[in-house]
């Protein structure tokens, strides 16, 4: 299953390469051309059918949240930096998998019995963390890893629910936005009206900067962002609506802190499922941001939109998602690029 | 016995106190190899004997020492199901700021694979993030519609961490329930190498029950056992960030034999006369009152137990990384096997003074460090 291959893939910022040559050799067949850009990019076209001359942009980042080795302790522990936005609280008594030989550690937590209330009451700052490799010098650790090595939780893909449940759960690190490279990748396998250039894009997490040089170079008429979003549904005092909720199909955005989609395309996916009765729902606005963000003010401007799976417990080591609600992404993506070019009618630029 | 299979068999294995019986299978084909009899005894503890070949003594009786090594391990349990998801409260003590976002597994009417969830970044502030997450405002989540959690859950379930065997580099590895599974596994080795050798004394190989909470099955089974003397083993604390060299003790430079009221001088003497025989490295440590180990409860029970208490060497103790050098586990288990078969039938006499008139004060034993 390519999302379980592309979850446990390692890709933190900046070093996306295991995820980009599984995501090349799954659609090598399915493109006509695909190329590396300068930093790490992985661009496909494909060729339409030839009855619109519309040029449209999928995109999905291949990046993942993590860890990046800071510095090797005389002890031998390792010291780290946080690559992305992760909760300090969720690092603690982690297994994580460092570098290229996926050397494993852990990273230690001083003994409840020895640890004052008062310091039980604090959360541990990353700075105040380390990963433990069994090393006990600086000279043994160096045999296996390196200052700037990237570190991933040691997270397996697993399936929650058995066949008799309504839900199709699955859990796994990086869903976002694995998830949506697995759909951009099952989304070539189709042919539509217009030229399509797939970005499998690079470092979103520190800030969309692959999303915005792709973006200038294939200098689209449309785009559609293919993310996995959080969705937020644990019980708390205060009744706030969910952001987004697991198995109520692929979430729409409208707008969220990095853009404004284009109305057109929010209308061109509602109405594509509503015609077809595929579940969907609106993200509540103005929470996170996603490649869409750099994508829509690419040169003079990109009609946007982005689709995306909910998932629970994103930019955690393990999240949850309904392999309903993904291929339900993958569905109303489909069949709404087939109706892409009629929405966005006057996009084209005259060149 | 290859002692990392047998380590990572005996951790990965579930056993929260009060619920030991998935492990005590693992403890009984593990001890059962080498005993000459394996009884579980009302509470659960796993019992195994190794006869000894001094002749019987009055009554039928040869002194005995039991080895004492808990099974059970630190849990959470179900109270309540709310819109799907699970509140929690704890078997044992956990940090709580050890369990956000930690994977579980849910012992419902089947078993669920689930998170204790944490709320992402998005949705939370600075100052939210800098809070812990308080034990009661935790939730597993089992990613099921609520009305099959609902189906499939009910309060008093038992919650257990997931077990991530790791093997570090340096002979170390990494898994929860190290606490005390290390020391179960010491004791399996023992029984392996007195298998080859020769020794006098009856030995009862125990795996305890319920330590994590008051150490229950240690001293119903010590009651039940009525060993002439017992070593308990556990889990340590190892120096790591954070702790003082007054309150660890060094990984890697074999067990530790405790020193205190919790002890019989002469069980911490031969002990260390054991280490010295083998040339196995061991470190001392004082412990000035109570042990919090299977240790304190077996001392006192009947008319009061001879112990004494090897440590193994532990970083991040009750975490789900809980990570131990495999070679401390070796060392300790060969201590115990040499401590073992260097016990004369005469020593089980000189550990009480029937007659204390008769004994001049020199001859009172001293503790040595």
């Amino acid at each position: 299953m390519l999302l379980k291959r592309l979850s446990e893939a390692h890709g933190v910022s900046g070093r996306e390469e295991d995820v980009r040559s599984i995501i090349l050799e799954e659609i090598r067949d399915r493109v006509d051309a695909a190329r590396v850009d300068a930093m790490g990019n992985l661009i496909a076209r494909k060729k339409g059918t030839g009855e619109s001359p519309l040029r449209v942009l999928l995109a999905a980042h291949m990046d993942e949240v993590g860890l990046m080795i800071t510095q090797v302790e005389d002890s031998g522990l390792l010291r780290f930096a946080k690559v992305g936005g992760i909760d300090d609280r969720v690092l603690p008594a982690r297994t994580v998998l460092i570098g290229d030989h996926r050397v494993p550690g852990v990273i230690g937590v001083k003994p409840v019995h020895l640890t004052e209330k008062s310091e039980r009451d604090q959360v541990t700052g990353w700075k105040l963390l380390a990963i433990d490799i069994g090393a006990s010098s600086r000279g043994e650790a160096e045999k296996l890893v390196q200052r700037g090595d990237r570190a991933v939780f040691a997270t397996e893909f697993r399936e929650l629910a058995d066949s008799r449940s309504a839900w199709r759960t699955v859990q796994g690190k990086a869903f976002d936005d694995r998830a949506g490279c697995a759909i951009l990748a099952e989304l070539l396998r189709g042919r539509f009206p217009f030229e399509l250039s797939a970005a499998f894009t690079v470092q979103e997490e520190v800030g969309l900067r692959g999303a915005r040089v792709a973006a200038f170079a294939e200098n689209p008429e449309a785009a559609v962002v293919l993310e996995c979003t959080a969705a937020n549904e644990v019980p708390t005092k205060r009744d706030v609506s969910p952001s987004t909720r697991l198995g109520a199909g692929p979430a729409i955005t409208i707008r969220d802190n990095s853009f404004i989609a284009d109305p057109r395309l929010v209308e061109l996916f509602a109405g594509t499922a509503r015609d077809l009765g595929i579940p969907h729902q609106f993200k509540q606005p103005n929470i996170g941001g996603t490649d869409a963000g750099v994508i829509h003010r690419a040169r003079a401007g990109v009609p946007s939109v982005t689709i995306a799976v909910p998932a629970r417990y994103i930019h955690s080591p393990a999240a949850i998602m309904d392999l309903n609600d993904f291929e339900a992404a993958i569905t109303l993506t489909r069949e709404a690029l087939q109706r892409l070019p009629a929405a966005v009618a006057g996009a084209r630029r005259t060149v | 016995m290859d002692t990392a299979v047998l380590v990572r068999e005996l951790t990965e294995a579930r056993g929260p106190s009060g619920y030991e019986a998935e492990v005590r299978e693992v403890v009984r084909r593990r001890f059962g190899e080498n005993a000459h009899e394996v009884r579980v005894d009302s509470l659960g503890n796993l019992i195994a004997l190794r006869r000894g070949e001094s002749a019987p003594g009055p009554g039928g009786a040869r002194p005995s020492v039991m080895l004492a090594g808990h099974m059970d391990e630190i849990a959470l349990m179900v109270t309540q199901v709310e819109k799907g998801f699970l509140r929690v409260t704890q078997i044992g003590g956990f940090d709580p700021r050890v369990l956000f976002g930690q994977e579980v597994v849910v012992h419902g009417r089947r078993e669920l694979a689930g998170i204790v969830v944490s709320v992402p970044p998005h949705f939370t502030d600075a100052a939210e993030r800098e809070k812990p997450v308080p034990l009661e405002k935790l939730f597993v989540d089992v990613g099921l519609p609520p009305a099959e959690t609902e189906a499939a859950v009910r309060v008093g379930d038992i919650v257990t961490l997931r077990a991530r065997w790791t093997v570090l580099s340096g002979g170390y590895a990494a898994c929860k329930s190290m606490d005390d599974r290390a020391a179960v596994a010491a004791i399996a080795l023992c029984m392996e190498e007195l298998a080859r050798r020769r020794h006098e004394w009856d030995v009862f190989a125990v795996a305890t029950v319920q330590e994590e909470v008051m150490g229950v099955g240690a001293a119903t089974g010590a009651f039940g056992i009525q060993p002439t003397m017992a070593v308990a083993i556990d889990v340590t604390f190892a120096a790591q960030p954070g702790l003082s060299a007054a309150e660890s003790v060094k990984m890697d430079c074999g067990p530790t034999i405790a020193l205190g009221p919790n002890f019989h001088p002469l069980v911490f003497d031969r002990l260390m006369a054991a280490a010295k025989a083998l040339e196995l490295p061991c470190q001392v440590e004082p412990i000035p009152g109570t042990s919090g180990t299977d240790a304190w409860g077996i001392q006192v029970s009947r008319s009061g137990i001879p112990c004494g208490l090897l440590g193994i060497p532990v970083k991040s103790m009750h975490t789900p990384v809980e990570t131990v050098c495999l070679r401390d586990i070796e060392r300790t288990g060969k201590l115990l096997a040499e401590f073992i078969s260097r016990l004369e039938t005469g020593f089980a006499d000189t550990l009480v003074t029937p007659d204390a008139l008769a004994v001049s004060k020199a001859d009172a034993p001293t503790e040595k460090a």
